[in-house]
């Protein structure tokens, strides 16, 4: 193991680990909202909002990221629309988001639904009407059901987020292998790339894990 | 006060109720028996449309509440209900589940709303659970939780479906205490129960079902003492 590249290099890694950061945010944030929209019209009463919804999700899950991203790069082709560094990377942006949003969307589903049917019949039977069960009493207990799995997609987008490397986005994983190829060393960047993800995902799951514990305080 | 008529439930194929009229008065505390399947909680879930009726009315103050244009939310505010599994909100602390809905529906100050869940919770017993979480409360203290809860919209009628069945044998009897009060104090009640002592306590007139329909009616005397028909025989000879 020989680190000395280090010194002169570092700044690669930084960099990349901003681009990094920047493009799993906005990827879950805009993941978060797609995911939250489609999982309401998942459960909603209207036949073709639950087809439109149930289709997406099952193809989004049921094909690979790596193609996905390369329809939208290329079929989109948004760098043509906004400019190119910017373009490639709302094309990360856009598949990223899109694809978890799917996930999400599972997720907050499961966690509507594992909340006791019982919660929702007390509910009405005070007067509420279904929106204010809803928001009173059936979310609230559905967020604490699904953050540990929200955590979970969280991690999962930041590492994913390493594939947009391909499209030309000088992310983390680009940059470490930037390194790679002009200091002729071949384990070391990569090392340090993925001891790099492991402390931004080490410290997301840390930090969601004391609200989790606050959460939990009911039980 | 409550008049069904003629009401018909079906679950898929099954027919749970079959052409059920059932009268209650104001003040008076009606207590329906039967075996499992009976359909008792069904026509005790139609009464406040949390079942809804395939046929046949449900008369409420006066207004058909199956109607589409009754807004039921409002009826319901009228009907408090409580439930064999408690359905206590687990987010919430014991205090914070009997104050929602008078804060949420009828807009009371959070200091008045305050107030009555005290009161509400000295009536039950349980003034020194204020703050606990309902996960930390035994079962027969969650029932009278929720027996507060459901008083807390001051109802005209309240509902029970089966309120002690899922305790243990010790907490039955500080439910039923509470709900004794309760009819002492003149509140209208429906109540299934298999609680055949209590039915015969504190019962104005008792309901035996069987097969969706009512079999037998009459006061607890004639009910217990004098059963005329082989079902309700049979039926009672299990207690």
């Amino acid at each position: 193991m020989n680190f000395d590249f280090l010194p002169k290099y570092y700044n690669f890694f930084i960099q990349g680990t901003k681009f990094t950061v920047l493009i799993a945010f906005f990827s879950v944030i805009l993941g978060i909202i797609f995911g939250t929209i489609l999982s309401l019209m998942r459960i909603s009463n209207n036949k073709i909002l639950k087809a439109v919804s149930t289709a997406y999700i099952e193809f989004m899950r049921g094909t690979p990221l790596l193609v996905q991203l390369f329809i939208i790069y290329y079929g989109l082709d948004f760098s043509r629309l906004i400019g190119g560094d910017l373009g490639d990377i709302a094309s990360g942006i856009a598949t990223l988001s899109l694809n978890s949003a799917a996930y999400v969307a599972e997720i907050i589903r499961s966690g509507i639904q594992s909340v006791d049917k019982g919660q929702m019949e007390a509910a009405r039977s005070l007067g509420m009407t279904y929106r204010m069960a809803m928001r009173y009493v059936i979310y609230p207990q559905a967020f604490k059901n699904i953050l540990p799995a929200l955590v979970n997609e969280f991690i999962v987008v930041i590492k994913e987020s390493s594939i947009v490397s391909i499209i030309g986005i000088h992310e983390l994983m680009y940059n470490a292998d930037t390194v790679r190829g002009v200091t002729f060393r071949p384990f070391e960047p990569l090392i340090i790339a993925a001891l790099i993800y492991f402390m931004l995902t080490f410290t997301l799951s840390k930090l969601l894990g004391k609200l989790e514990g606050r959460l939990k305080l009911s039980d | 006060m409550i008049e069904v008529k003629k009401l018909n439930k079906r679950f898929k194929n099954l027919h749970v109720l079959k052409d059920v009229d059932l009268k209650i008065e104001k003040g008076e505390v009606v207590v329906i028996i039967g075996p499992s399947g009976s359909g008792k909680s069904t026509l005790l879930r139609c009464l406040n449309l949390l079942e809804v009726p395939e046929s046949g009315d449900v008369i409420f103050e006066g207004i058909k509440i199956n109607e589409k244009d009754v807004d039921i939310n409002k009826v319901r505010q009228k009907m408090g209900m409580v439930f064999q599994s408690f359905n206590l909100f687990p987010n919430m602390t014991v205090l914070e589940n009997i104050m929602l809905s008078p804060m949420k529906l009828k807009k009371k100050p959070s200091d008045d709303a305050n107030r009555i869940a005290l009161d509400l919770l000295r009536r039950v017993g349980l003034s020194d659970k204020a703050d606990y979480y309902p996960a930390k409360l035994s079962g027969g203290q969650k029932q009278r939780v929720a027996i507060a809860r459901a008083l807390a919209m001051e109802p005209d009628v309240m509902l029970f479906d089966e309120p002690t069945s899922a305790l243990d044998p010790e907490m039955v009897k500080e439910v039923l205490t509470v709900m004794k009060e309760l009819a002492y104090e003149g509140m209208t009640m429906v109540i299934v129960t298999h609680e055949m002592n209590f039915a015969k306590e504190v019962g104005d007139r008792i309901i035996f079902m069987d097969g969706g329909t009512i079999v037998e009616e009459g006061t607890p005397d004639v009910i217990f003492t004098q059963p005329k028909s082989d079902r309700l025989k049979e039926f009672l000879s299990h207690f």
